[in-house]
């Protein structure tokens, strides 16, 4: 029993510091303050204030549900949230206290004694431990000592630089504001209502656990929806302006931002569809496994026309500046794609994949520029250089691929790296500057023109990208059932055994190369066109890592999980500008998230799936 | 004993003086040996004798530093093992390597490289000779599952074959591509004695029914004095002896090899019987 309690007790502690840290560190990172710009429903909460509520609530339903698996009472388990609720503002407290004119001095003396409470920590611990009071002694004035250092020269710094402020630049103002829920001038007012709001937040995250199953689905939902929607209200608006009158759009909309009342609908709506969702998708679903195999495909078929429809008419549904964003995410599904065939298929890590994305673009722009730096001035037009760029690409591909046949795993990842930044280096060079331009790169590229009419818009120049993206589909599903694709699985499962198969590896990782490469250099080409000029900076790795995490996100070789993976990677930052200052570090923490939850992606493919369930006990059975 | 069919006795594969070292530890020394068309041959030894090296040399896996390997009236010693492969040798593995995360089927049908002409252009742009090619791959495939053993297991992941059966696919991808010399490394390494027994008759089919020749690596007595018509006896990379089942159970060079000088003399009569 005491055992039970004190793991109960420490499950509770860790999960509540644990969410406080969280909370901590997106605020003295910027974060929170960024979002608190965003409102999520009118005069009701901005983004900011969600974090620091929705933190406790997921920390507590966490815990709620880890300690009622074990059989704690009702009392503990709800105890447990609220306490988490409270622990996820001690840390920022703390800092807030530190960083007020009249609390100071807390933060000079914690500093100042820091070193000894801990020391005696130790001591203490070490005297539990039946230690001999020489050694303790010892061991206490070698601690104070050591933490003393590191704690004093904080406390100089924070003398010197006086302010908080001037060490943790995210520190600020706006910071106090959004924690304290506007209230900055009455602290202790501020810091009264944070933490009430956090411990109901808990309290409300532990008692969902003892909702039944199906009610708490449709809230979770309800819940997630409104939301969502309401963080991405500006780009809702933007669709809904392409279809509704101004009218009714303004009842639902304040500016960017969901009104109360159009929330509160939107909550009840989407609850009751989470409902009747939860409460009979499952039946729905067995009703068309159970369907005969005619009804059944026609079924699907009129499923896969309006999804093709819906592709189609996207451009009309979203209007100019979503269509702008369908048009990037449609480059980085296009890079995807050709990437797979590469990673996911012959399992050659790339990462210079920026190569043939640069490549297809300086062709494209050189070729068609009618600015100073065009070779040919407008002789040739975005058509004829489309095909130029994809073989230049493929060439580029080739000649990356020859060094790099004999490397496997780790090295072949390294070396293309270098090649990335050899790439990007090259763009940049004087030695080039003549022929692309170096820093200033490329401008007046101009715009497609089909049937006489130019492509200069999003809209229109989606059409591309979509017949792009299709056309790499279709090829990469040709490939991957056919002697060559069988040929790739071959070699990423077993090199040598391919070989011995008869199969001429390094031919096929040449042509998997060479073929991965293609689109990419397409898609560089589009883009050139699209922005109408080059510049180097716009060739870095991080290209190469976005296609990768993409892939990686979606689920490895599925193509539905690019598309994906593309609009969680690349979309969602161009929608949530305050996200895209933080874009790395959330890419971090998804990448990190995904690999320890979900390893095999959003979408995986059923293999897979199957590896990561089955990898360890095969490896046994097969006797390595 | 089976009753061995009187043939004619060509030499499939031939060896003059083979060497392979590494780095100072001569792991096959100057061996001259030879297997004879259309029998079933063992190669035998202690662990540490230099067969499995042995196999990797015959199948490119290893490049000889010296003398020469003949096959079927070829040099093949300085080929890359798809070339070898496709000069129609194929081989097992000691430890299963199938593709682990391809099915039965498509195991098989990589097994059939060396016979097949299709492009990757053909495949984009699904030309008729390659669809035709594609679909005789998958119904050779078929029958070759059924040969051995497999049918109706051809769309199971490999991986989660029993272990008999992943044994059997290795083989069966092997003979995909149609092999007029087949290397097995130990293939009933891990069985029980009914599946050993099984797995026996398999390979004295391979040779009766598809005429090929094949050569096994074996550590089951058993196993290599029942089916064996020729074997061969290695020791520290050496040939020590050479000949039919009766000759090489007796033959003292052997048994001291196995079993250590001292109980050479002893042992020798019950490892005859």
């Amino acid at each position: 029993m005491d055992l039970s309690q004190s793991r109960t007790r420490q499950a509770i502690i860790t999960l509540g510091l644990l969410s406080g840290a969280l909370i901590l560190f997106t605020g003295a990172v910027g974060m929170i303050a960024a979002f608190h710009e965003r409102e999520v429903v009118n005069d009701f909460i901005t983004l900011g204030q969600l974090v620091l509520l929705i933190t406790p609530f997921i920390f507590g339903y966490t815990a709620a549900n880890r300690l009622g698996m074990t059989g704690e009472s009702p009392t503990s388990v709800i105890g447990g949230g609220i306490i988490i609720g409270l622990l996820t503002t001690l840390p920022t407290t703390l800092l807030l206290l530190f960083n007020s004119d009249e609390f100071r001095f807390l933060l000079d003396w914690s500093l100042r004694l820091a070193p000894f409470v801990v020391a005696t920590a130790i001591a203490w611990r070490l005297h539990r431990q039946n230690v001999e009071t020489f050694t303790l002694i010892g061991s206490w004035l070698l601690a104070a000592v050591l933490i003393g250092i590191v704690t004093f020269s904080l406390a100089l710094i924070f003398e010197v630089k006086g302010e908080l402020r001037s060490v943790l630049v995210n520190i600020n103002r706006d910071w106090v504001e959004v924690v304290t829920f506007d209230n900055r001038k009455d602290l202790m007012r501020g810091i009264f209502v944070f933490s009430l709001a956090s411990a109901v937040a808990g309290f409300v995250g532990s008692l969902c656990y003892y909702v039944p199953r199906t009610p708490r689905r449709a809230m979770f939902y309800g819940l997630s929806v409104t939301l969502l929607v309401g963080a991405f209200g500006e780009t809702v608006r933007l669709v809904l302006q392409e279809n509704l009158e101004r009218d009714t759009l303004n009842q639902l909309f304040r500016r960017d931002t969901l009104r109360q009342n159009a929330a509160l609908g939107l909550l009840v709506v989407s609850t009751v569809i989470g409902y009747l969702w939860a409460a009979f998708g499952d039946r729905a679903r067995q009703g068309f496994q159970n369907l005969g195999g005619q009804q059944r495909q026609t079924t699907q078929m009129i499923g896969t026309v309006l999804f093709v429809a819906v592709l189609l008419m996207l451009p009309w549904l979203i209007g100019r500046t979503l269509s702008d964003v369908a048009v990037t995410i449609g480059l980085f599904v296009l890079m995807g794609l050709g990437l797979n065939i590469a990673i996911g298929l012959a399992g050659l890590l790339d990462l210079g994949y920026v190569t043939n994305y640069a490549v297809g673009a300086y062709i494209l722009a050189v070729m068609t520029s009618i600015g100073p730096l065009g070779l040919m001035k407008g002789t040739f037009s975005f058509w004829m250089v489309i095909p130029i760029a994809l073989l230049a690409a493929m060439f580029a591909g080739f000649i990356f691929a020859v060094p790099v046949l004999r490397m496997r795993g780790d090295y072949l990842a390294i070396a293309t790296l270098g090649f990335g930044e050899i790439i990007g280096k090259l763009a940049i060079s004087d030695w080039l500057k003549p022929l692309i331009g170096g820093a200033q790169g490329v401008q007046a590229i101009p715009k497609p023109i089909f049937l006489g009419t130019e492509l200069r818009n999003p809209e229109q120049l989606y059409y591309i990208v979509l017949v792009a993206c299709l056309v790499t589909l279709f090829v990469s599903i040709r490939l991957n059932n056919s002697r060559t694709g069988r040929q790739w699985m071959a070699i990423r499962e077993d090199e040598d055994v391919a070989t011995a198969m008869g199969i001429d590896t390094a031919r096929a990782k040449l042509l998997a190369f060479t073929l991965s490469a293609a689109t990419g250099g397409v898609a560089g080409a589009i883009f050139a066109a699209k922005v109408g000029s080059v510049f180097p900076n716009s060739f870095t790795v991080f290209i190469s890592i976005n296609v990768l995490s993409l892939i990686i996100v979606g689920g490895i070789a599925s193509n539905p999980g690019i598309v994906v993976g593309a609009v969680v990677l690349i979309g969602l930052p161009e929608l949530l500008r305050e996200f895209s200052d933080f874009r790395f570090l959330l890419y971090g923490a998804l990448l990190i998230m995904m690999m320890i939850n979900r390893p095999q992606g959003l979408i995986p493919t059923k293999i897979v799936t199957h590896e990561m369930r089955a990898g360890v006990k095969a490896k046994v059975a097969a006797g390595d | 004993m089976a009753g061995k069919p009187k043939r004619r006795q060509n030499k499939i594969l031939v060896a003059t003086g083979m060497t392979k070292r590494f780095s100072g530890l001569v792991a096959v020394d100057n061996l001259d040996f030879y297997i004879p068309e259309g029998s079933i041959a063992s190669i035998i030894g202690p662990n540490g004798a230099g067969k499995t090296t042995f196999f990797n040399c015959i199948t490119g896996f290893y490049q000889i530093d010296e003398g020469e390997l003949i096959f079927d009236g070829n040099r093949i010693d300085g080929r890359s093992p798809d070339q070898i492969t496709r000069s129609g040798i194929a081989r097992t593995f000691q430890n299963i390597r199938l593709f682990n995360n391809m099915s039965a089927i498509e195991n098989i049908m990589v097994g059939q490289e060396p016979h097949l002409k299709s492009t990757w252009l053909g495949s984009i742009l699904g030309l008729p000779s390659t669809r035709r090619e594609d679909d005789d791959t998958e119904e050779r495939g078929r029958e070759l599952l059924q040969f051995v053993g497999l049918e109706g297991k051809g769309d199971m992941i490999s991986k989660n074959l029993s272990y008999g059966d992943q044994r059997r696919l290795e083989i069966g991808r092997a003979l995909a591509s149609k092999p007029k010399l087949i290397l097995l490394d130990e293939p009933t390494a891990g069985m029980n004695p009914r599946e050993t027994i099984e797995t026996t008759g398999f390979i004295r089919r391979l040779r009766d029914e598809l005429g090929i020749t094949v050569v096994l690596i074996e550590h089951d007595m058993r196993v290599v004095m029942d089916i064996s018509e020729h074997i061969t006896v290695l020791d520290y990379g050496r040939k020590i002896a050479e000949g039919l089942p009766e000759e090489i159970q007796n033959n003292p060079d052997v048994i001291e090899a196995y079993l250590g000088r001292g109980a050479a003399a002893s042992a020798g009569k019950s490892l005859a019987s």
